[in-house]
C-alpha cells in the first residue's frame, strides 16, 4: 500500500472533511436554537383545545360564499389585479429600458456603477415593502401597487436588459455608425433587433410573476384581490375569504395555462 | 443596364398585422389604466407630498437610539429563527414526500412486477400533495394563520413549512432524477429496499446539489420571513410595518438598512456554504 | 481651396503605417492614390494587411503613421458632424455582413441611407419602410427581389452577403470599399455581384476599391491591381501588365496554387474578358514570364 502523495490526499483518506462536520453540527445547533428562541407554545399549539378551535376556523371556510353580486365583485377585483400587474410591468419596461443604457456602460464607467447600484437597490427591496411605501406616497388603492411593482421590476428588468446589451455583438451598430448614421438610428437598426426578442421574453416572464405579486400587494392596501382578502379575514368572514382565495387560485392557474402558449407566439426563439 | 422599376407600388405585407396589434394594445391599455387608477399627478398632491417628504425626511438621520437598535436586533434574530425553524420543518415535510415521489426509486421502472400499481399510485399521491402545498403563496397562509393563532412568528413558521415543504419536495425529486441513477438501480435490481437504495445509491451522488438548493431556499426563507412580518408574523417585517403605520420615517429607514444588510449577509453565507459543499 | 490635384483624389495614403495595440505591425510605408471613379483590386496572401488597409480607408481605424486623405479631407481632423457626413459618402462591404439576423431584408437595405436620413425618418421607417420601391430595385439587381420581406435569419450565407452588398448599393456612396465581398458566394454569383459593384461605380462615378481572394475575379473586373504582402505594397500596376511570375511571387508563402474561383491555376492561362482600357495585349515579356492573354471589348 503506497503512502499518500500529497497532504490533501492524506486528509481525504483520513475521513469526512472536518469543515463539513463542523458546519453540519452548527446547522443542527442553529435549528434547535431557533425553535427554542421562538418559544412557541408547542403544547398549547397542538393541544386538543387549540386543535378544535383551529378545526372550527378551517371549517368556516367551506362552503365559500357564492352569491352573484359578491362573485362579481371578486371577478372585478381579479381584473383590477391584472391591471395593476400590467401597468406596473409596462412602467418597469419603460424605466428599465431607459436605465439599461447607462447600466450597459454607454454613458461611461461612473454612470454605469451608479445606475447598477440603483437597480440593485430597487431589486433588493421586496415588492411588499415598496407597496407599503407607495401607499404613503400615492394613497391607498391599486395605483400604489402598480408603482411598487414598477419600482421593483425596474431593478430586475434594467439589469437583465443591460446584460443583454452588453452580451450582444457590437458590429452591426458600429457598421451603421461607420456609414454616417447617428447614435439613435444606429442603436435602433443595429443593436435593438438583436436584443428585442430576448427582452420581450424577460418582460413577459416578469409580468407573469407580477400577477401573483399583485394579488398579494393588496395586503398592505394596494387594492385588488389582496385587499379584499385582507378585509374579509379581518372581520372574520371566512366564507367570503374562501371565495377570494379561490379566485386567486383560478387566476394563477389561468396565467400558468396561457403563459407558455402566449410566450411562444410572441417570441419564438425564447419560449 | 438598368432594371425597370416596378409599376405597382409594393406594400409591406407585415403592415396590417402591426397596425392590428397596435390597435389591440391601445384598446386594452386604456381600461387597464383606468382600473389601476393610474393618476401620476396624485404623487404630487399636496397631502401626499407632505406625508411622503415628512416620512423620507425622517430617513436622515436614521434613528440609532440604543433602545430602538436593541429592538431591531431582537427582531432580526426572530426573523432568522423563523426562517431556520420554518425551513427545518419544511425539510421534515418535503424530503420524505420528495423521496417518495421520485422516479429514481421506482422499482416498476426497472421491470414490471406485482405492486406496480401501488407504487405508481403512491408516487402520484405524493406529487399531488406537493403541488397542493405549493399552490398558495406563503404570505396568504401567514395571513390566515395570524387570524387563527394570533400575531407572532408561529404563523410564519407554519406558512414556511407548508409552502417551502412543497418546493423542497419537488426539487429534491427532480435532483434525484437528474443525477446518476445507476448505483440506485443496481441496488434495487439486487433486491435492496428503497431506503437503502436511497441512502447508499442516490444520496452520495446528489448530496451536493441537495444541500446547495436547501441553502438557497434558506436564503429565500429569510426574505420571506421579513415579508410575512408585514401581515403580523413577527420579526423585522412586523416592526417595519408598525413604524410605517406611525409614519416614523427614521425607524423605517433604519429597519430597511438592517434588512438590506441582512439579505446581503444571508446571500454571502449561502454562497459560502454552497462553495464549501461543491 | 484645395488644388485640382487634391480634389481629384478619392483616397490618398502617404507613408501610412499601422501598428496594432498588440505590437503587431500590419502596414508599413503604404503610399497609394486613388482618383475619383477609379476601380482598384487589392490582392495578396492572408496576413498581407488588406483588411487593415480597407479599415483605414473607411476611417474606422486611425493610422499610427503617415497621412490619410479621404474624398479630399483628413477624416481625423474633422468635427463630429463633418465626419458623419464624410462617412455617409463612404460605403463598406464587410467580409461578414454586420446585419442582425432578426431584421427583415428591407430594413437591412434601407439602413444604408441612415447617414442621410433624419432620426425621425429612421424610426418611422422601422414601423413602415419608407422606400420599398428603391430597396426592391437594388435587390433586383442582385437577383433576390422576391426575398424583400423575409427575415435575414432565413437567408443563406451567400444571400446575406448579397443583402449587404445591396445595402451599399442603396447607399449610393462616392467611395465603395469592399473587404472580400464575395468570398461566401459561388463563382457565378460572385461574378454577378462584382459586376453589380462595378456597374454601380460606372453609373454613379463612385470609386471602387475591393480586396479579393480570387485573382481571376480581380483581373477580370478591375483595371488596376495592387498586390500586398506582409504589410507592404509589392506592386501597383494596371491589370494588363500583371504577369504570372508577379502573382506566383506574391503568393509564394501560400504554396504553389494561385487562389482563383475554381482554385485551378490553369484557368488563369485561359483567355478571359477584362473590362477597362481597350489596348490589345502586348507581346513583351521576359524569358520565363508569359503575359496573360486577354480579350478586350471596346471601352464602355
Amino acid at each position: 500500500m503506497t503512502s499518500p502523495a500529497t497532504p490533501t490526499e492524506a486528509a481525504r483518506a483520513a475521513g469526512p472533511c472536518l469543515a463539513c462536520v463542523a458546519v453540519g453540527v452548527s446547522i443542527l445547533a442553529a435549528v434547535v436554537a431557533s425553535f427554542a428562541y421562538l418559544s412557541i407554545d408547542y403544547r398549547g399549539l397542538f393541544s386538543g383545545e387549540s386543535a378544535r378551535t383551529m378545526g372550527k376556523f378551517i371549517a368556516e371556510f367551506y362552503p365559500p360564499h357564492l352569491a352573484m353580486p359578491f362573485v362579481a365583485k371578486t371577478i372585478w377585483a381579479a381584473v383590477q389585479t391584472l391591471a395593476v400587474s400590467a401597468i406596473g410591468t409596462l412602467l418597469a419596461v419603460a424605466a428599465g429600458g431607459a436605465l439599461a443604457l447607462p447600466a450597459a456602460g454607454r454613458l461611461g464607467v461612473v454612470p454605469r456603477r451608479a445606475v447598477r447600484f440603483l437597480l440593485n437597490f430597487l431589486r433588493s427591496v421586496p415588492e411588499l415593502v415598496w407597496a407599503a411605501l407607495m401607499v404613503l406616497a400615492a394613497g391607498l388603492g391599486p395605483f400604489a401597487g402598480a408603482l411598487a411593482l414598477a419600482l421593483h421590476t425596474t431593478g430586475v428588468l434594467g439589469r437583465l436588459f443591460a446584460e443583454a446589451l452588453e452580451n450582444s455583438p457590437p458590429e452591426p451598430e458600429l457598421a451603421i455608425r461607420n456609414s454616417g448614421g447617428g447614435a439613435v438610428a444606429a442603436f435602433a437598426y443595429g443593436m435593438l433587433p438583436l436584443v428585442f426578442a430576448q427582452c420581450v421574453a424577460y418582460s413577459l416572464y416578469r409580468w407573469e410573476m407580477n400577477i401573483r405579486m399583485a394579488a398579494i400587494l393588496g395586503f398592505v392596501g394596494a387594492g385588488g384581490l389582496g385587499a379584499m382578502l385582507y378585509f374579509h379575514l379581518s372581520i372574520f368572514q371566512q366564507a367570503q375569504s374562501a371565495t377570494v382565495l379561490l379566485a386567486m387560485f383560478v387566476l394563477v392557474l389561468c396565467v400558468d395555462a396561457f403563459s407558455s402558449r402566449f410566450r411562444r407566439k410572441l417570441a419564438p426563439a425564447y419560449a | 443596364m438598368t432594371t425597370m422599376t416596378m409599376a405597382l407600388p409594393l406594400r409591406d405585407p407585415d403592415a396590417k398585422r402591426r397596425v392590428t396589434m397596435l390597435l389591440v394594445a391601445v384598446i386594452v391599455l386604456w381600461p387597464m389604466l383606468v382600473l389601476a387608477e393610474f393618476k401620476p399627478w396624485v404623487l404630487f398632491d399636496a397631502i401626499n407630498l407632505e406625508v411622503m417628504s415628512g416620512f423620507l425626511g425622517g430617513f436622515f438621520p436614521p434613528v440609532l437610539s440604543h433602545e430602538f437598535l436593541g429592538r431591531v436586533m431582537q427582531a432580526t434574530v426572530e426573523t432568522l429563527a423563523m426562517a431556520t425553524a420554518g425551513l427545518a420543518l419544511a425539510f421534515v415535510i418535503g424530503a420524505p414526500l420528495g423521496f417518495a415521489m421520485t422516479h429514481s426509486l421506482s422499482i416498476s421502472r426497472i421491470g414490471p412486477g406485482p405492486g406496480r400499481a401501488l407504487g405508481e399510485f403512491g408516487r402520484y399521491m405524493a406529487r399531488a400533495v406537493l403541488m397542493l402545498l405549493r399552490a398558495v403563496p406563503e404570505i396568504v397562509w401567514a395571513l390566515v394563520f395570524v387570524r387563527a393563532l394570533g400575531l407572532g412568528p408561529a404563523s410564519g413558521v407554519l406558512a414556511l413549512a407548508i409552502t417551502y415543504g412543497g418546493m423542497l419536495g419537488k426539487v429534491y425529486a427532480e435532483i434525484l432524477e437528474s443525477s446518476d441513477t445507476r448505483p440506485a438501480r443496481a441496488l434495487l435490481e439486487a433486491g435492496s429496499g428503497r431506503l437503502s437504495a436511497l441512502f447508499y445509491g442516490l444520496l452520495p451522488g446528489s448530496a451536493q446539489e441537495l444541500v446547495s438548493y436547501t441553502v438557497y431556499r434558506w436564503e429565500c426563507a429569510v426574505r420571506a420571513s421579513v415579508i410575512m412580518g408585514f401581515v403580523g408574523a413577527g420579526g423585522l417585517g412586523q416592526l417595519m410595518d408598525q413604524s410605517m403605520k406611525m409614519l416614523n420615517g427614521g425607524e423605517a429607514g433604519t429597519i430597511l438598512l438592517v434588512f438590506l444588510m441582512l439579505v446581503l449577509a444571508a446571500d454571502a453565507l449561502s454562497a459560502g456554504l454552497r462553495k464549501l459543499v461543491a | 481651396m484645395s488644388s485640382s490635384a487634391d480634389v481629384a483624389k478619392a483616397l490618398s495614403l502617404q507613408g501610412v503605417g499601422q501598428v496594432h495595440p498588440n505590437r503587431h505591425r500590419a502596414l508599413q510605408g503604404i503610399s497609394l492614390d486613388l482618383a475619383m471613379g477609379e476601380r482598384v483590386a487589392v490582392i495578396g496572401p492572408s496576413g498581407a494587411g488588406k483588411t487593415t488597409l480597407l479599415r483605414l480607408a473607411a476611417a474606422s481605424l486611425r493610422p499610427s503613421e503617415g497621412c490619410l486623405s479621404l474624398l479630399g479631407s483628413n477624416p481625423w481632423q474633422l468635427g463630429t458632424r463633418d465626419l458623419r457626413h464624410l462617412r455617409s459618402r463612404i460605403g463598406i462591404v464587410h467580409q461578414a455582413p454586420p446585419i442582425p439576423p432578426q431584421l427583415r431584408v428591407i430594413t437591412a437595405i434601407l439602413a444604408g441611407r441612415l447617414g442621410a436620413w433624419s432620426t425621425w425618418r429612421a424610426i418611422a421607417s422601422l414601423i413602415y419602410p419608407s422606400d420599398i420601391a428603391g430597396a426592391r430595385e437594388v435587390l433586383a439587381r442582385l437577383d433576390m427581389a422576391d426575398r424583400l420581406f423575409d427575415r435575414c435569419d432565413r437567408l443563406s450565407g451567400g444571400q446575406l452577403q448579397r443583402v449587404a452588398i445591396a445595402r451599399v448599393l442603396y447607399q449610393r456612396p462616392e467611395l465603395i470599399l469592399a473587404d472580400e465581398p464575395v468570398s461566401a458566394l459561388d463563382p457565378t454569383l460572385a461574378d454577378a455581384a462584382i459586376e453589380q459593384l462595378v456597374e454601380q461605380s460606372e453609373a454613379s462615378g463612385a470609386t471602387l476599391c475591393a480586396s479579393l481572394h480570387a485573382v481571376d475575379l480581380a483581373l477580370k473586373w478591375f483595371p488596376r491591381i495592387v498586390g500586398m504582402r506582409t504589410g507592404e505594397v509589392v506592386f501597383d500596376t494596371p491589370a494588363r501588365k500583371v504577369t504570372r511570375d508577379m502573382l506566383v511571387d506574391l503568393y509564394a508563402t501560400e504554396g504553389a496554387l494561385l487562389p482563383t474561383q475554381a482554385n485551378d491555376p490553369l484557368s488563369l492561362v485561359l483567355p478571359i474578358r477584362v473590362r477597362g482600357d481597350g489596348d490589345p495585349p502586348s507581346g513583351s515579356g521576359s524569358t520565363s514570364a508569359s503575359v496573360l492573354p486577354f480579350h478586350r471589348p471596346g471601352p464602355r
